[in-house]
């Protein structure tokens, strides 16, 4: 069973490699990433995440099911973070844990595929001007992105 | 008649002005597609909202579903934009 965090607060990768790799001498590959808030431009004060509670965990868990059916990985944590998030804070973490690093990667990066496309989250730009921002627009390369996961292609 | 709690998010919460609301269902709205046509005769707000029906998401009880899906059974539907968090 994954871990799945949505919340305020920061988080620490450190120690939720800790977490999971503590009393698991069979973990032999550990993979992280870390999503930032970006400002291009030097325009942004803040991005804003706004989540459906219940949902946005619900559809995390669901993804990384997924990822725990199709990859022979030991460990899968997600923790996705809402509020205001100035630029340079983390925003998103998904470690992934596997005897082999292929497993670890390749789960990673699915995780985040479809997270970014299917978990319930919105982000709205505040400018450092303090003129009302836009909400970010959906990529359709993130969609793309995920196409390449199918079994069949 | 049955009750449904609505959800909106992101941009259709702002257009429409509020998160969420509970109606009761007319008994001609059998899908979340006549759910969208019928919230959208319900003032500019939600016409704003929803002018662009296809770019709109929606979820049933917390699990995305297309527009076509039947309403029978849900407790709580939910339109937002396409997601962008990551």
């Amino acid at each position: 069973m994954a871990t799945v965090r949505v919340q305020a607060e920061p988080f620490d990768a450190a120690t939720e490699v800790r977490e999971i790799t503590r009393g698991r001498p069979d973990i032999g590959a550990v993979v992280t990433f870390t999503g930032l808030c970006r400002d291009e431009g030097g325009t942004l004060a803040a991005l804003e995440l706004e989540h459906y509670p219940g949902m946005a965990e619900a559809e995390i868990a669901r993804v990384a099911a997924e990822a725990e059916a199709r990859w022979p990985i030991t460990g899968l944590t997600a923790i996705h973070r809402f509020g205001k998030i100035a630029p340079g804070d983390d925003i998103v973490l998904v470690v992934a844990a596997s005897a082999h690093r292929a497993a670890a990667f390749e789960a990673a990066e699915f995780l985040m595929d479809f997270l970014k496309t299917r978990a319930p989250f919105w982000k709205k730009e505040h400018r450092l001007d303090g003129t009302a921002g836009d909400w970010v627009e959906a990529k359709d390369a993130d969609d793309a992105a995920t196409v390449r996961w199918r079994k069949d292609g | 008649m049955s009750e449904l709690n609505l959800r909106y998010f992101a941009w259709v919460r702002e257009r429409i002005g509020t998160s969420q609301e509970s109606i009761e269902l007319p008994g001609n709205v059998a899908t979340v597609a006549d759910l969208l046509g019928w919230l959208k005769t319900r003032g500019p707000e939600y016409e704003h909202a929803f002018e662009q029906a296809d770019v709109i998401r929606t979820a049933i009880d917390q699990t995305h579903v297309p527009h076509e899906t039947p309403l029978a059974g849900a407790r709580e539907v939910a339109f937002f934009p396409p997601m962008t968090g990551g």
